[in-house]
């Protein structure tokens, strides 16, 4: 027993440092489950049978500790993920490579976005745009039909049932909100955000946690990326996926990490996906995103959404991808003081304005309607303007690089976040006192 | 007492002879006790500090500070969290110890068929692997579980088991109560049947007897898997963030340090108030334990005698253990279901039963499965070596610190994986493997070593309460008796806590074999990477739930079985010594 036991740990021991010290040996740090990592592994390494691929699977915000702390010595090749901010991130620290990359066919711009990175440090390979997902036993027993844009996400027939991951913790979510944010205008973008918020059943730590809860029926509708959508139907649950008219096309990305132990055939990989061959992979029902090169979708299944015919998937957004980035870390902060944190006290004024709209849906209650207006007011107040939020030197108080040690800024996030927090629980808290106080007229 | 060994029996030594103060005269004690000190510094301390000084640096100059501190407690939400995490643990130690009592008393106190069953089973809830515990728990109890499905249709409503903190509660029980049901079941293997006999000739019985006699005996063993559950569920991050409850201290800091791009050193600063808060429980709970003496001398009598049950009592303990069992059970009947089902979505059961998702488990994870008892178990033989050595120190010994070996080991319970993982990646990323170039960061090894820093506290507890229950006459004998201090711990001493080492071997060795958090920052190929984090990389994926359902089910089957063995050695060992001297 014992002495198996030693076997086993020197076979083990063994087995990892010959993988190690292989010469064609590509680490690839990635965020993509196995379902897709999986089968174009399997067509890249039949293409070029002398580069063994090093899957390593860890979710983006790992992934990107990971490629900064190892980065003095560094052994992973590729960095590959959806969210591209999760490649902003590494690119600001210098942590990935300029590669001259061959990518003939592939257009500039997919829907507004532009595809590559304008610095050639990060890649589009697929797109991605967001939608909403819902099951449909859930909605037939609670007899609702699936909402279609994000504003009906507001309607109070869906209080309670809806569900989405926080921008903090999915850079996916994040493009999501900004994408609102930038389509709406400021204010407008918050104040639907916020009525959208308090209709949601929860906020998901991971963003896979939302396609589960549809899958599982946990909640009935949930705002995703097209792909959970798809491969959760394919995979035979009871859902479907439609894109809302105000959502944006994203690439998802792949870059070459700075000082890789493995450059030329890291290199190799990245462009092989961009081949017509890499792109055919895409199409598998089990991976299901959209390839960027135009002439693949020749070959897709029927009713398969082609973003680059069907002009209504992702036009309706100029995105500005630098508007985006400025105000990065303050966006998902706003969001989870606001909503995430104090999701129970937003639902509750949330209902409560509901609840009395539905009692005085006839509106000739003057006295009630002004209520209504005044806790609608409340709920919507927000606690910056546009202007503060693009202001460079309010911003850098949530990201906390500073350039020099000499560069100061003026707040800590702490106590901004307090200031917020204290606004936003009073307002929620008298929204609702308005509201009971309506709905008892 | 003095660690002298006894010189002036024979001539002076060599060593004796050399002056003192250039060869300062270590015992083996004293010498473990260093090397313990340096591995705890150099595992725990400084990776540790590698990621959560950020805590004491002002963040926009860069200067030492307690402002964050400050602002801490400014921070409504956090204050709010504070009391929330609070809350929580102490009706979580409540309700654990409902579940547990029951199981411990009768399984111990009577003659009771199935008794090694149930306190195996009584251990399996401990085992709940990331992510599948989750969806399973989510498919049972949740707002569209199996359960409230089932209720809607009959009665039209709706029960919120699993929101809030209510569900935090409710899981954590679930989830933590063998801590207390082992440490106390052990405890009150323990008690010496003379104590029990003396009582019950001046006439106490029943409840009384169990309130007077037996359960303030077992106290050792019912105070260190309380505080165990205390601890673990203030520290908790796992539950929270699967019922999506952000308010409370743990989620904070986890949600603070692992968004991408964000440094807000708040995150840090939770840490920091984490580790403290649960060294402060546990000195706590030493105070609680201060001044009482729990050891017996007799050994022989193997416990508590066992009485039969009468009829009607009997029904009653099965109708409370069958109760309990299908409550804490259900979790992972829900994992066996889920592996076995084909699509389940908002229905009572699943649409249709298969094999397949075993079949895929099986041609992508043998090499998890292997590389799991490997780690795991080097875990937990270094865990209850170093816990055994740890306790020893600190209840026999006078070494100068020894309380302080005490409270760092048990401080790592109240690290959060994702700093411990950070902090390796720091600290080891720089050092090479001996005689390659290979960084240190990258080797599987190192993956060993955190799950052992990460369930020492585990380990540890048990050693400790095994060792007060041990009395120091026997060890006091033996050594009159001439025996060196050596033998006396390897002779009497480590014989006498057998039920305690293994107690403490079994539960670091589960709650090893299903840890992610730090793991997950640590792996650096697929090919050393342990089972939990196969479970993670199917259940990313909609198509891969089953099959992520059914590694769990291959790990809670192995880890069940481990404890069903060592069980079945502890009866064993109770029965041969009890036979032995039956008088």
């Amino acid at each position: 027993m014992k002495r198996t036991f030693r076997a086993s740990v020197a076979a083990l021991a063994l087995s990892s440092a010959s993988a190690a010290f292989a010469a064609d040996t590509v680490v690839v740090v990635t965020s993509f489950p196995n379902s897709m990592t999986g089968p174009i592994e399997a067509a890249f390494e039949a293409a070029n049978p002398g580069i063994d691929l090093e899957i390593l699977n860890k979710k983006t915000s790992a992934g990107v500790k990971y490629i900064q702390e190892i980065s003095d010595a560094n052994t992973a090749d590729i960095f590959w993920a959806s969210a591209p901010d999760a490649f902003e991130v590494l690119k600001g620290d210098g942590l990935l490579a300029s590669v001259e990359i061959n990518s003939d066919g592939i257009p500039e711009k997919i829907g507004a976005y532009p595809m590559n990175d304008p610095d050639g440090k990060y890649y589009g390979f697929a797109a991605a745009g967001y939608g909403i997902m819902w099951n449909e036993r859930y909605l037939k027993a609670k007899k609702l039909e699936p909402a279609k844009n994000w504003a009906e996400l507001k309607d109070a027939a869906y209080h309670g049932h809806v569900g989405m991951s926080a921008p903090s913790r999915s850079g996916t979510t994040h493009l999501t909100v900004e994408t609102v944010l930038q389509g709406e205008g400021w204010d407008k973008g918050w104040a639907e955000w916020k009525w959208i918020g308090g209709n949601f059943s929860t906020v998901t730590e991971r963003s896979f946690g939302v396609p589960d809860g549809v899958n599982t029926g946990n909640f009935g509708l949930g705002i995703v990326i097209d792909f959970f959508g798809f491969s959760s139907k394919a995979s035979g649950f009871p859902v479907d996926f439609a894109y809302p008219e105000v959502t944006a096309l994203v690439p998802a990305n792949i870059a070459v990490v700075n000082n890789a132990p493995n450059e030329t055939a890291a290199k190799t990989f990245v462009e092989y996906l961009l081949t017509p061959a890499g792109q055919e992979v895409l199409l598998d029902p089990a991976i299901m995103r959209l390839p960027i090169n135009p002439a693949t979708y020749a070959n897709a299944p029927e009713g398969f959404p082609n973003p680059f015919e069907d002009g209504s998937i992702g036009a309706a957004v100029k995105f500005d991808v630098a508007k985006s980035g400025a105000r990065y870390n303050l966006v998902n902060s706003m969001f989870d003081v606001m909503i995430t944190y104090r999701l129970d006290d937003l639902r509750a004024a949330v209902g409560a304005v509901q609840a009395a709209e539905a009692k005085h849906a006839s509106g000739d209650n003057a006295e009630a309607k002004a209520l209504i207006a005044e806790a609608r007011a409340l709920i919507d107040a927000n606690p910056i303007d546009e202007a503060r939020s693009m202001d460079p030197e309010f911003a850098g108080i949530f990201t906390k690089k500073r350039k020099k040690a000499s560069d100061t800024v003026g707040e800590r996030q702490a106590e901004v976040e307090q200031r917020w927090d204290a606004m936003v629980v009073e307002n929620y808290r008298k929204a609702k006192e308005l509201a009971d106080k309506a709905a008892a007229l | 007492m003095s660690n002298a060994s006894p010189h002036n029996t024979g001539g002076p030594s060599l060593l004796d002879r050399l002056p003192a103060s250039i060869f300062p005269r270590v015992t083996g004690l004293h010498a473990s006790a260093l090397i313990i000190a340096i591995l705890l510094i150099g595992l725990l301390i400084i990776p540790v500090f590698q990621v959560i000084y950020v805590a004491f640096l002002d963040p926009n100059t860069g200067a030492l500070t307690l402002q964050n501190f400050v602002d801490f407690f400014r921070t409504s939400l956090f204050r709010e969290s504070f009391w929330n995490s609070f809350y929580v643990s102490a009706m979580s130690v409540v309700f654990a110890t409902v579940i547990a009592l029951p199981l411990a008393y009768i399984t111990t106190r009577f003659n009771f068929a199935g008794s090694v069953v149930i306190q195996s089973l009584g251990f399996i809830p401990l085992i709940m692997p990331p992510f599948v515990g989750a969806v399973a728990m989510q498919l049972i109890f949740g707002r569209n579980g199996t359960l409230n499905l089932l209720i809607e249709e009959k009665f039209g409503v709706n029960i919120p088991f699993m929101e809030g903190l209510n569900g935090v509660i409710l899981v954590q029980s679930i989830h933590y109560f063998p801590f207390i049901l082992i440490n106390l079941s052990t405890s009150l293997r323990n008690i010496d049947r003379s104590m029990e006999e003396a009582a019950q000739n001046l006439g106490s019985q029943g409840m009384r007897l169990f309130r007077r006699i037996v359960f303030p005996l077992a106290m050792p063993g019912y105070v260190a898997g309380a505080a165990l559950v205390f601890i673990k569920v203030f520290d908790d991050l796992g539950t929270p963030l699967l019922l999506n409850v952000n308010n409370m201290l743990a989620p904070q800091a986890f949600l603070r340090i692992s968004s991408i791009g964000i440094s807000d050193p708040m995150g840090y600063v939770i840490s920091f108030i984490l580790v403290a808060f649960s060294i402060f429980s546990l000195w706590a709970s030493f105070l609680v334990m201060r001044g009482k003496d729990y050891s017996t001398v007799q050994k022989g009598g193997g416990g508590l005698s066992r009485r039969d049950l009468r009829t009607g009592e009997k029904i009653a303990a099965y109708v409370v253990v069958a109760f309990i069992l299908i409550l804490v059970l259900s979790p992972h009947i829900g994992l066996t279901l889920l592996s076995f089902a084909t699509i389940w979505s908002f229905a009572p059961l699943p649409d249709g039963f298969t094999l397949q998702n075993y079949v895929v488990m099986w041609e992508n994870s043998k090499q998890f499965i292997t590389n799991t008892v490997i780690y795991a178990g080097i875990a937990a033989v270094l865990d209850v070596i170093i816990g055994t050595a740890i306790a020893y120190i600190v209840i026999r010994t006078g070494i100068w610190g020894r309380k302080s070996l005490d409270y760092l080991a048990t401080a790592a319970l109240a690290v959060p994986g994702v700093v411990l993982g950070i902090g390796y990646l720091r600290v080891f990323h720089s050092i090479d493997i001996p005689f390659t170039d290979k960084p240190m960061a990258s080797w599987w090894v190192i993956i060993a070593l955190a799950l052992m820093i990460r369930r020492l506290p585990y380990a540890l507890r048990a050693c400790t309460a095994a060792l007060q229950q041990v009395s120091l006459a026997l060890e006091e004998a033996a050594e009159s008796l001439g025996a060196t201090k050596g033998s006396t711990i390897r002779r009497i001493v480590i014989p006498l806590m057998s039920g305690g080492i293994l107690a403490g071997f079994v539960t670091s060795f589960a709650t090893a074999a299903v840890e992610l958090s730090a793991t997950i920052m640590l792996v650096s190929s697929e090919s050393d990477a342990p089972l939990a984090y196969g479970i993670y990389l199917f259940m990313q994926t909609p198509s891969g739930r089953g099959a992520g359902a059914a590694l769990g089910v291959v790990a809670v089957i192995i880890v069940g079985l481990g404890t069903f063995l060592s069980q079945l050695m502890i009866e064993r060992d109770k029965k041969f010594k009890s036979t032995d001297q039956s008088h």
